[in-house]
């Protein structure tokens, strides 16, 4: 325990943040954006606090911070980060910078209230990942939506208003079931805690149910197929910073809801049904790979991109179940969930660089299809190796962050199941497809029009993103073992609580011995 | 019969309020149109000292009165003080409204604190006539104030449309009451409660008169299939007047409810059960789905108000303190967040233009951020999304109804919530992606700027922090 409220800081300081920028728009203040600046990276900075005083040798929460709240709820102010959510926090802190960096020059209406949504989300999407109490939790889930759904409708393309509805609904649809399921939780144990409800026992058919009004919540955010759609529209409508967050955070929360309220709340009920989660993912992986081979809109296709490599991030965490009847360790039972963890960090980082490789084209060309383009390495050099780089990493070449991940969900998947292995080894072919194909033909070849011949090459500002992007997608390509240690306590404890039955009678050695 | 002193003390609200409504009523007489504003400060003075007089006996035991005809407990001052409260904010909107069209009269402050009064001995009613006469009070003030301003053909269409249909239903509730007399041979609802909680042969009569009390029930807070009135009297009343009918009346609406239902009919509480179930589920799907089909706002906003009762009335038929308690909360942020939605079609109109269509929405965002901020927390409340009051409101009904083993009543209420949430959102998307139809920035009065800043700030803060206010109705009913 430290007495300096870390995490508070990190959740509200942007918010302040971003209700001081449009105080100073009111008051006819100039110079919003180095504010804006500063406020990021201050908690970016601050974030890091997080990783240096943090304690990889235990598995409990750290940085708690427990006030009470709604005493009539049992609700509390309940914060705390493990190593699930720690490098989530410092992600998000970490695209924010880039995000306000990246709307620049870009973004000439109502710069403020921008700049304002996106401080005022981190400092959201922070709690989120932090909060270890039910009805603060689902606070800042939900309310993460209005930032979004202005940011979209506001600045986004043409289809805007299309997209943004259809993004607030269907997650709207999704958690308004979960929040059913946490009340009931609470009824059954008499506090919102969510370490409490870990540890609450729970029938069978309760898991079912309350198992599914997560995957409702869970599956639409990740997104899995096929509550996936609104995804592709969403991102092609949003403005670059609104596709780089949406990319490299949100997806993620879901992904979260699972590791933090699907698997340790239902264990049962997740070993019973994995089946459906591994299904859905495999079909993310195989079928939407290939519906990003035929994308001509450079976005949709990165959209698409992003929903096949988290169907890899859903299969590995729930591999779990398998994984312990073949093998009967621990250690082999973590290689998938690990596995889908740095997918999810790497994920973040190489899907933003996507779209704001997109988003840098899209500011000088006002066009995303990809037959506008071609030979644009001849005019813009700098660019084009940036932007092969990262398409490498999202083929999951050796060397980038990209490769880890993945390789160690087909390692666990081999383990599991051979053909869940084939499965998802074929993402690796049509990963590198889409991916190069798609440089191939924006990037290579001759210059295909006048338009492209006038590009100029990115300025020192991109210079400067594309760098601090591709800085850490090899990073953690080349030395993951940060990452992993951090996470390898919270992992392991989660696999042992896993893997405890919550129904009466049995237990889980039962499991553990099928496997030995 | 004598009456001491004492007894008249838990009336003391009421007692005050009727004296300077009759005040009011006379100075108005005597002063000139251009000192019209002394009426509205005495009302609205009156209406701030009452709820200080109210809020002062929360801590009050109970006490029945003036022959058990009336009842001062803590719910009811505490449903009082919002009362009060909600009205003196409807009345801070009204003014500017109706000076610009020429109809700022005393008259309408009078009728206000007079419905204000019904409401006022509805809820403290403790003997079924008592009720009768609060509820005769609020509707009469209100068929007048609906038709208050006498040259517009569509306010006294459907000011006619409210008292006809106000007074069959009335009459129901009075045939109601007639057979539950008959049956217990009382008025007095502890008498009545006692009878029917051993109902002999009386069983039959007692459902059916319990049938005609929901039913009169049910009109008052527009819950379908008796809602049809809602939608054309909101429509048609002049905006402050459709913002205090939507408002204020629900939290009596609610104490009516309390008093009737759980108070002298609890001994059939299987039966109002299940009326209840199928008017909230009825409520919750029309309400929300033709909402979806309006394009006047006001119109919208009386079938979100119905798509409301249907919330409001899962707590009650929970039959639980938790749910009663959920219900109020229910019924009092409702009312806060109400008087907020309505406000804003005032503070959009102007003098010989009324912003009651959706489209008069459009582009706000461009013409004052400061107010399309406060009309977006205002859509969310009423979605229900945090970080606002609605979301609590509807998370504690929710908990209420799951408490008793009726889920599927919650999954049924939270999907048409997402639906419901479509036509909130819309008004965000108006208000912020389209482009404004004319640029002319709003001119707005300043006092209607800090209640319509006050309010909406109220709904948010009230949403990052709300145990006080679940605390105290839960505290109330215990």
């Amino acid at each position: 325990m430290i007495d300096f409220p870390l995490l508070s800081v990190l959740i509200w300081l942007p918010v302040a943040g971003g209700i001081l920028l449009l105080v100073m728009d009111g008051l006819g203040f100039p110079n919003i954006r180095p504010v804006a600046l500063l406020v990021a990276i201050a908690t970016f900075l601050l974030s890091l606090g997080l990783y240096t005083e943090f304690d990889v040798g235990t598995a409990a929460m750290q940085f708690q911070e427990k006030v009470p709240w709604i005493a009539a709820l049992n609700a509390n102010y309940h914060l705390g980060i493990d190593g699930i959510s720690m490098p989530l926090i410092i992600l998000t802190t970490f695209t924010t910078v880039l995000v306000v960096l990246a709307g620049w020059e870009v973004i000439r209406t109502k710069v403020s209230q921008y700049l304002a949504a996106f401080l005022i989300m981190e400092g959201l999407m922070n709690g989120v990942f932090a909060a270890l109490d039910g009805v603060l939790f689902y606070v800042f889930w939900e309310t993460m939506l209005v930032p979004m759904f202005l940011i979209i409708g506001v600045w986004g393309g043409p289809r805007r208003v299309y997209a943004t509805i259809k993004f607030f609904l269907y997650t709207f649809f999704g958690s308004v079931f979960m929040l059913v399921a946490l009340i009931y939780m609470y009824l059954q144990s008499g506090s919102f805690s969510i370490l409490g409800f870990h540890a609450l026992p729970l029938g069978m058919t309760e898991q079912v149910l309350i198992f599914i009004a997560f995957l409702l919540a869970f599956a639409v955010k990740v997104p899995m197929w096929p509550v996936h759609t609104w995804l592709p529209d969403a991102h092609v409508e949003a403005p670059t910073g609104g596709s780089m967050i949406l990319a490299a955070i949100m997806l993620k929360i879901g992904a979260y809801g699972f590791l933090r309220f699907s698997l340790p709340i239902t264990p049962d009920a997740s070993m019973a049904l994995d089946w459906v989660i591994i299904l859905l993912s495999l079909v993310a992986i195989v079928y939407i790979g290939f519906v990003a081979l035929v994308q001509e809109d450079m976005k949709k296709l990165i959209a698409y991109s992003s929903i096949a490599h988290m169907g890899f991030v859903t299969l590995g965490i729930f591999l779990v179940f398998t994984l312990m009847e073949n093998t009967g360790s621990m250690q082999g039972a973590g290689l998938g969930m690990e596995g889908g963890i740095v997918q999810m960090i790497s994920h973040g980082f190489i899907s933003g660089a996507m779209f704001l490789c997109v988003g840098i084209m899209y500011d000088r060309m006002h066009s995303r299809q990809i037959s506008d383009y071609g030979g644009v390495a001849n005019t813009m050099p700098v660019f084009a190796g940036f932007m092969v780089l990262f398409a490498m990493a999202n083929a999951g070449l050796p060397g980038t962050s990209g490769f880890v991940g993945e390789f160690m969900v087909v390692l666990a998947s081999f383990k599991a199941n051979i053909w869940f292995a084939i499965l998802a080894a074929t993402t690796l072919i049509l990963g590198a497809a889409y991916s190069l194909w798609l440089v191939k033909r924006v990037l290579f070849g001759d210059i295909a029009n006048d338009k492209v011949r006038q590009l100029e090459d990115i300025n020192r500002r991109e210079f400067v993103i594309l760098a601090s992007f591709a800085a850490v997608v090899l990073l953690f390509g080349l030395w993951p073992a940060p990452l992993v240690e951090v996470m390898h306590a919270s992992v392991d404890n989660l696999l042992s609580h896993v893997i405890v039955s919550k129904l009466p009678g049995e237990t889980g050695v039962a499991l553990l011995g099928a496997g030995q | 019969m004598t009456y001491a002193l004492s007894d008249f003390t838990p009336l003391a609200t009421e007692i005050f309020l009727l004296s300077m409504a009759c005040v009011v009523l006379i100075v108005d007489v005597f002063i000139s149109d251009e000192r019209r504003v002394v009426s509205y400060v005495l009302s609205q003075l009156t209406l701030l000292v009452a709820a200080l007089i109210s809020w002062s006996m929360l801590g009050n035991d109970t006490q029945v009165v003036l022959s058990g005809t009336f009842v001062s407990d803590p719910m009811a001052a505490l449903l009082k003080t919002s009362i009060l409260l909600v009205t003196f904010g409807a009345f801070l909107y009204s003014r500017s409204y109706l000076v610009e069209r020429n109809i700022f009269r005393g008259e309408f402050y009078v009728l206000g604190l007079f419905a204000v009064l019904g409401m006022l001995v509805l809820v403290s009613a403790h003997s079924l006539l008592t009720i009768y006469l609060g509820l005769e009070l609020l509707s009469l003030s209100l068929y007048a104030l609906v038709a208050f301003n006498r040259d517009s053909g569509d306010a006294s269409e459907a000011a006619m449309k409210y008292f006809v249909l106000g007074a069959l239903a009335s009459g129901m509730l009075l045939y109601g009451i007639s057979m539950l007399y008959g049956a217990t041979g009382s008025l007095d609802i502890a008498e009545v409660s006692r009878a029917v909680a051993t109902p002999g042969e009386q069983g039959i009569l007692l459902v059916f008169a319990l049938c005609f009390v929901v039913t009169g029930l049910a009109f008052k807070f527009g819950a379908v299939p008796f809602h049809m009135w809602v939608p054309d009297v909101y429509q048609g009343a002049p905006t402050p007047v459709t913002l205090f009918i939507g408002s204020a009346p629900k939290i009596a609406a609610f104490a009516m409810a309390m008093r009737l239902l759980t108070e002298a009919l609890g001994g059939l509480f299987a039966d109002w059960q299940d009326m209840l179930i199928i008017l909230a589920v009825l409520s919750l799907v029309i309400g929300n789905v033709i909402a979806i089909a309006q394009t006047n706002i006001k119109r919208m906003l009386a079938y979100s108000a119905i798509s409301h009762v249907g919330f409001l009335l899962l707590g009650l038929l929970a039959g639980t303190t938790e749910g009663y308690s959920a219900a109020m909360f229910y019924a009092i942020t409702y009312a806060l967040t109400a008087i907020g939605g309505f406000g804003m079609i005032i503070l959009l109109s102007r003098a010989g233009f009324e912003a009651d269509q959706l489209d008069d929405f459009k582009g706000m965002n461009e013409r004052s951020p400061w107010f399309a901020f406060m009309m977006l927390i205002l859509m969310l409340s009423m979605a229900g999304v945090p970080p606002t009051v609605g979301f609590y409101a509807k998370l504690s009904v929710l908990q209420a109804v799951i408490h008793v083993d009726i889920v599927w009543l919650a999954i049924v209420a939270v999907f048409f919530s997402i639906i419901g949430a479509f036509y909130y959102i819309r008004v965000i998307k108006l208000m912020y992606f389209d482009a404004p139809e004319g640029d002319e920035p709003l001119a707005v009065s300043p006092d209607l700027q800090i209640a319509m800043s006050l309010n909406s700030l109220a709904v948010l803060y009230l949403g990052i922090f709300p145990g006080g206010l679940l605390a105290l109705c839960g505290a109330v009913l215990t």
